[in-house]
């Protein structure tokens, strides 16, 4: 794994943290020690009628970051609640290194798990939150409390080791609940959300910390969001489920230039619907008046909708053309026209700010497929 | 219990009209008549509560409290109810906590039942009670300090169980004991290390309820045959009015002292953690949320 090289290119904050992330491994043998591996078999949790994991299977190498993206419901927690040894699967196993660790206690898997919401122990301050889990494995008060200081010089709290949970920021108190499972330097650690309680700007920074410090301590990592963007800047694969399922494990470029469902298609990133008809050899489409080849996977004949991202269409200025500009969106170096077709279809075309001045609301444009290959669904998909 | 609890009562009162109206508290706190209202209800209830205590002290006398401690019986008395006061505080919760515990984590649809249960022992009359009780159980026991512990902790119930309940309910039990379990932690010492301490003030609260219950109940410790400190005042009142009315003020003083300070020892210590503020039944959650800062 390209650890130095991501340090490298990291933030200034980020290469202080990998710098104390070295003294930590330097101290603990953490960056030497072989990863774990986690595989889930045919999870299955039934819960009265309803399914929220049906038969998942996933495999996840040692010092790896999957996570598990999908909207609310799709069972995501619950895998990694079960995983966490707070929920019981109603069939299937959890191996880790191979052993099934179904029948173990959560106060015994080694597992380092930081919540959703703010979960440190009111009563204790920021130090005594590192250390409640090398108290509760017999580690001796000084001994104890270096290491606790580590792990918070590592998240950038020392300053705070003294204050107690309400006088920390919210961003403050995940990096100590972070610092806190990695205490105990886990065999996995398992992050639910952790970051959805805190604003834009303190999400971001996490984000990156948090990577960092996962690549550098070479933990395998599993991390469940609802948020794709987060989903996909931090974790070596992404798995998206839904209805109890996975969809699709890919890395994060492959989930998203080459979906394979549409599902997924639609829910990582924005995706144009067009109508379009299959060619006769099911391999070619035509979509507004272009003829395109298809992606491999779809329905083989009739008519279609043709999945293309905003990024992937082409629009100009044009007397006549086939559409009308609705909006025009800046977004900064590129701006996102909203085009009107005929038909009331609406499609949303990504261009580079410095051609868009042209597009103003009302302007006749012709919007184009490029001839690149398209992913299509049935048409009432 | 009854004039323990209304002094408990009137702890709650002085700190309704301490505090300071807060940001976000309901208009009428920040209104211009409510301060006046303020000090007509503690000049009522202080006349209501201060009068007969007035009335009590002019009657004993000051010589006679010279002369309570050395009565005969009142030790015996005394180390009776305090033995009584501990068994029922550690059976209760011993009983209670890890019982309420497990409801709101795994049967908080549980909760209104068990709430309606613990109701009982104040609607059924402590002589029904103790007639009850004394149908069945067994001779050896009848009597004896260790029944009518047995008995209190029946009655302890409601308020053990309401301080507690408000206590869980201010914080995030099931994160807290998840985040417990998950660093390695077994159930007694989450319960030890995590939840207790967090409770603080919802545990000190029972407490002080309970020991007032034990060190004020006359009608089951009399049935019972049991002398505890009430049942020596009434009994000390055959042969010596000023000497038991002075006793009687010594404990609702004791008791009172009791209160005030687990009152302050509570607000010091939420100040410090940022918990709830905590009085004698109810739990008010910290609502301005950390992570707004």
């Amino acid at each position: 794994m390209a650890t130095n090289e991501a340090a490298a290119t990291t933030s200034a904050a980020a290469t202080d943290v990998a710098a104390a992330a070295a003294v930590v491994a330097a101290t603990t043998g953490t960056s030497t020690r072989e990863g774990t591996s986690v595989s889930l078999r045919n999870l299955t949790r039934v819960f009265g009628a309803t399914r929220a994991l049906d038969g998942m299977s996933l495999d996840i190498a040692p010092g790896e970051l999957v996570a598990l993206l999908g909207p609310s419901g799709c069972g995501k927690t619950t895998a990694l609640r079960i995983v966490a040894g707070f929920e019981t699967a109603t069939a299937g196993e959890v191996l880790v290194d191979g052993q099934d660790v179904s029948g173990r206690p959560a106060a015994k898997r080694d597992m380092g798990m930081v919540f959703q919401s703010y979960s440190l122990f009111p009563n204790m301050s920021a130090l005594d939150n590192v250390g409640f889990g090398l108290r509760m494995r017999k580690i001796g008060g000084a001994a104890r409390r270096q290491k606790a200081g580590e792990l918070l010089e590592m998240v950038g709290l020392s300053a705070q080791a003294a204050q107690f949970p309400h006088q920390l920021s919210g961003g403050q108190q995940q990096r100590v609940a972070l610092a806190r499972a990695l205490a105990i330097e886990p065999r996995v650690l398992l992050l639910d959300e952790p970051l959805s309680a805190l604003d834009a700007k303190v999400r971001l920074q996490l984000r990156e910390q948090i990577r960092t410090l996962q690549q550098r301590l070479g933990t395998t990592t599993l991390f469940v969001t609802h948020d794709q963007e987060e989903a996909l800047s931090m974790a070596d694969r992404v798995g998206v489920m839904r209805a109890g399922r996975l969809e699709q494990v890919a890395a994060p470029d492959e989930l998203y230039d080459r979906p394979a469902t549409a599902f997924v298609a639609e829910f990582v990133g924005t995706m144009n619907r067009l109508p379009g008809s299959l060619g006769s050899d099911g391999r070619t489409v035509t979509v507004l008046g272009s003829t395109v080849p298809v992606q491999d996977g779809g329905p083989s004949s009739g008519q279609v909708t043709v999945l293309v991202r905003p990024e992937n269409l082409t629009v100009a200025p044009a007397e006549g053309g086939n559409g009308i500009v609705f909006l025009r969106t800046f977004l900064g170096a590129t701006s996102r026209i909203t085009v009107l077709l005929s038909g009331d279809l609406q499609v949303l075309v990504d261009v580079p700010s410095t051609h868009a001045a042209a597009m103003t609301p009302g302007a006749s444009v012709q919007v184009a497929v490029p001839s690149d290959p398209v992913l299509v669904v049935g048409a009432e998909g | 219990m009854a004039p323990i609890a209304r002094y408990a009562q009137g702890v709650s009162i002085l700190r309704l009209l301490r505090r300071p109206p807060q940001d976000g508290a309901p208009a009428i706190a920040r209104s211009g008549k409510f301060p006046v209202w303020r000090w007509v209800i503690l000049l009522v209830a202080g006349v209501y509560f201060l009068l007969p205590l007035y009335a009590a002290i002019r009657f004993a006398g000051f010589k006679a409290f010279g002369s309570v401690f050395t009565q005969p019986g009142f030790a015996e008395a005394l180390w009776t109810s305090i033995q009584i006061s501990a068994m029922t505080w550690i059976i209760t919760m011993a009983l209670m906590l890890p019982t309420t515990i497990y409801v709101h984590l795994r049967l908080p649809r549980l909760r209104a039942v068990l709430e309606s249960i613990t109701i009982l022992p104040i609607v059924i009359p402590p002589i029904v009670l103790t007639v009850g009780v004394l149908q069945v159980f067994p001779t050896q026991l009848k009597a004896t300090m260790w029944l009518l512990g047995i008995e209190y902790v029946i009655l302890a119930m409601p308020f053990a169980y309401r301080s507690i309940d408000a206590g869980l309910r201010s914080i995030d039990l099931k994160t807290l004991t998840e985040a417990s379990n998950n660093l390695g932690a077994s159930w007694p010492q989450t319960i030890w290390r995590v939840i207790m301490p967090n409770l603080g003030t919802s545990l000190l609260s029972a407490t002080v309820l309970i020991v007032a219950l034990c060190l004020g109940e006359f009608t089951m410790a009399s049935l019972n045959l049991v002398t505890t400190f009430p049942v020596w005042i009434v009994e000390f009142d055959q042969l010596n009015a000023n000497i038991s009315t002075s006793a009687s003020i010594f404990a609702l003083v004791v008791t009172w002292i009791f209160l005030m300070l687990i009152v302050t020892l509570g607000s010091r210590r939420s100040r410090r953690t940022g918990a709830g503020e905590v009085t004698l039944f109810t739990v008010t959650a910290n609502t301005k949320t950390i992570g707004e800062s």
